[in-house]
């Protein structure tokens, strides 16, 4: 008969013996890779991953019995693939800001591409950061309201066949090509209605972009919110509007500001739209909605293409200050979200 | 301020399904009526047709007439948000604003209203949450947030919000369903208070809840599964209790039902 304490292993792993372990499958994956005569280091992660995992099974079976052994194998594979997952992640950054900090400097931040050559070591962003920080921003500005206002017709008023037009539109404009929603912008408004290229074409096109974000992760998150915090508001004699706006909302508020970072994150680094609205510009253009603009991607790409160094360098520098400007928003809106939760 | 509701021949769907039918009775002012009955017997529904929450669901509606004093609760041109103004309701489970201090959850009905004024929300306030004895242990930490409380002090909040908009009927659906026999206590005692100045109604499955704080006690039951619940006596609570003119009821009373 087991007792509950013939189930509890006598004898334990200790954290210096897995230790030992992990040195031990280094080597001998070093030896088995160089062994076979070669000497990549990624196969030799691999086998060192995997030899870590033969061993660790054998030896916790070997000690603390089957079901120890499983766990502790489960265990490590779990960890095995966080740690993969971030290899890709990890190694774009640290690309981005290794080739990006040649020419992340104040001359960069500061200066446009006026009368710069593809030769020129100096020149910068600076008209092009203009023209993004102010396309996204107007984009923000239509998708955000009008997303947001979709969201909540959805869940609190929404009766009936409308609702699932509105989520049928959402999910299939989720799936819409970036490219597909700039060539729009472009017939539409560029060329029928003879706006012409401008900042303010781009953010028409990115907005429609951001659109179906917007709404549908809204959606989710005021889903979410329970019902009872609803009837606790009617009940209060609170009408539908005030309940949705003083209520629903603020509840919600942390996971809509996720969402509404996540979609202005996607269309920051938006390139093919920007290519037929926006064109693309050397010079500083600060007005939207005259005349063609530069942005970060385009500039990126713009300077990405060129042969010479230089240029190339300049490329670098423009990602890593996307890649800066789109961490600093997701920074700002989780202070934002943060102060409008309540201290314990 | 406390008034009596008439309710005649009221009658609640959800969608195509009938689930009360034919209920009429009348609630007296400053006293606590108690409905119970089965699960399912439409108690809590014919409570919601009161202040008017029951259409809130999508599909649902209600037939009949309700009668505060003499107002037709149903009648045209009554506004719903003003209903609940009048009547106002505590739920089974606590349901404090989870992003809103303890004070601003008290003042959330007046504030959400548009009444400003710091010394009146702050009368209002301090009023309402010693009326809902939570006042001498909130005092000191009325900033913080209203979920952190135990889940009997959190009821006594919603208790507090509930009359700190002063209504003049107070709805309460089985609010110590979720509470243990201690906070159970505290909220009974309350409600013996509050019958000074409010009508109450409470549903409850707790049969001797009901015989202890009850002046009234109604007894709702259906015949079977499918079809509506029906208010099968209203009396004195002693009588219900003790001498009930309905078999069924002193079946279910006794415990040989439901």
């Amino acid at each position: 008969m087991t007792t509950l304490t013939a189930l509890r292993p006598t004898r334990s792993v200790s954290t210096a013996a897995l230790y030992g372990l992990g040195t031990v499958s280094v080597l001998a994956a070093l030896g088995l890779v160089r062994g076979a005569g070669s000497s990549s280091t990624a196969l030799t992660v691999v086998v060192t991953g995997l030899a870590y995992l033969l061993l660790a099974f054998a030896l916790v079976l070997a000690v603390e019995g089957r079901r120890a052994a499983v766990d502790r194998t489960f265990t490590n594979l779990a960890w095995g693939s966080f740690l993969l997952a971030l290899v890709p992640l990890v190694s774009v950054i640290a690309l981005v800001v290794k080739n990006g900090s040649r020419r992340f400097d104040a001359n960069f931040l500061t200066h446009s591409l006026r009368g710069i050559g593809p030769r020129d070591s100096n020149g910068g962003a600076y008209h092009a950061i203009l023209g993004t920080l102010e396309q996204v921003g107007l984009a923000s500005l239509i998708a955000i309201p009008l997303g947001l206002l979709a969201a909540i017709y959805v869940v609190e008023h929404g009766r009936g066949w409308l609702v699932s037009a509105v989520r049928f539109v959402t999910d299939v404009m989720t799936g819409v090509p970036s490219i597909v929603a700039g060539l729009f912008v472009f017939t539409f408004w560029v060329l029928a209605l003879g706006r012409g290229f401008s900042g303010f074409a781009a953010s028409l096109a990115l907005a429609i972009l951001m659109l179906p974000t917007v709404v549908r992760t809204t959606e989710v998150v005021l889903g979410l919110v329970p019902d009872s915090l609803r009837e606790a508001s009617l009940a209060l004699g609170v009408s539908r509007w005030k309940m949705v706006l003083r209520v629903v909302l603020p509840t919600a508020a942390s996971g809509i500001t996720t969402g509404i970072v996540l979609a202005i994150a996607r269309v920051t680094g938006e390139t093919a739209p920007l290519l037929l609205t926006a064109l693309n510009f050397d010079s500083i253009n600060s007005n939207p909605f005259k005349g063609q603009q530069a942005g970060l991607p385009s500039f990126v790409f713009a300077q990405a293409g060129q042969p010479q160094q230089a240029a190339v360098d300049r490329a670098w520098a423009g990602a890593l200050t996307l890649l800066l400007l789109v961490l600093l928003l997701n920074l700002v809106a989780r202070l934002i979200a943060r102060r409008t939760r309540l201290k314990d | 301020m406390a008034k009596r509701i008439t309710a005649t021949d009221v009658a609640a769907y959800y969608g195509g399904f009938k689930a009360i039918d034919g209920v009429s009775l009348t609630i007296e002012p400053k006293s606590v009526t108690a409905l119970i009955g089965p699960s399912g017997c439409g108690k809590s529904t014919f409570l919601r047709t009161l202040n008017r929450m029951h259409e809130v669901i999508p599909g649902a509606r209600v037939e009949g007439k309700v009668l505060l004093d003499s107002e037709d609760l149903y009648g045209v041109g009554v506004d719903a948000v003003a209903v609940r103004r009048t009547i106002g309701m505590v739920f089974q489970r606590p349901n404090p604003f989870p992003t809103m201090s303890i004070y601003d959850n008290v003042a959330a009905g007046l504030k959400l209203n548009g009444i400003k004024g710091k010394q009146t929300l702050d009368e209002a306030v301090e009023r309402s949450l010693r009326g809902a004895n939570l006042w001498n242990e909130v005092k000191d930490r009325l900033s913080k947030p209203g979920a952190g409380l135990s889940g009997g002090q959190q009821q006594r909040l919603c208790i507090a919000r509930a009359i700190a908009v002063e209504p003049q009927v107070l709805l309460m659906d089985e609010p110590c369903s979720a509470l243990d026999p201690i906070s159970t206590l505290a909220i009974e005692d309350l409600m013996t208070d509050l019958k000074d100045r409010f009508t109450i109604v409470i549903v409850t499955h707790n049969m001797q809840q009901a015989a202890r704080v009850s002046d009234r006690t109604g007894f709702f039951s259906l015949e079977a599964t499918g079809e509506p619940g029906r208010l099968i006596e209203i009396d004195d609570t002693s009588t219900i209790f003790s001498n009930p003119s309905e078999k069924r009821t002193e079946d279910y009373i006794t415990g040989r039902f439901g």
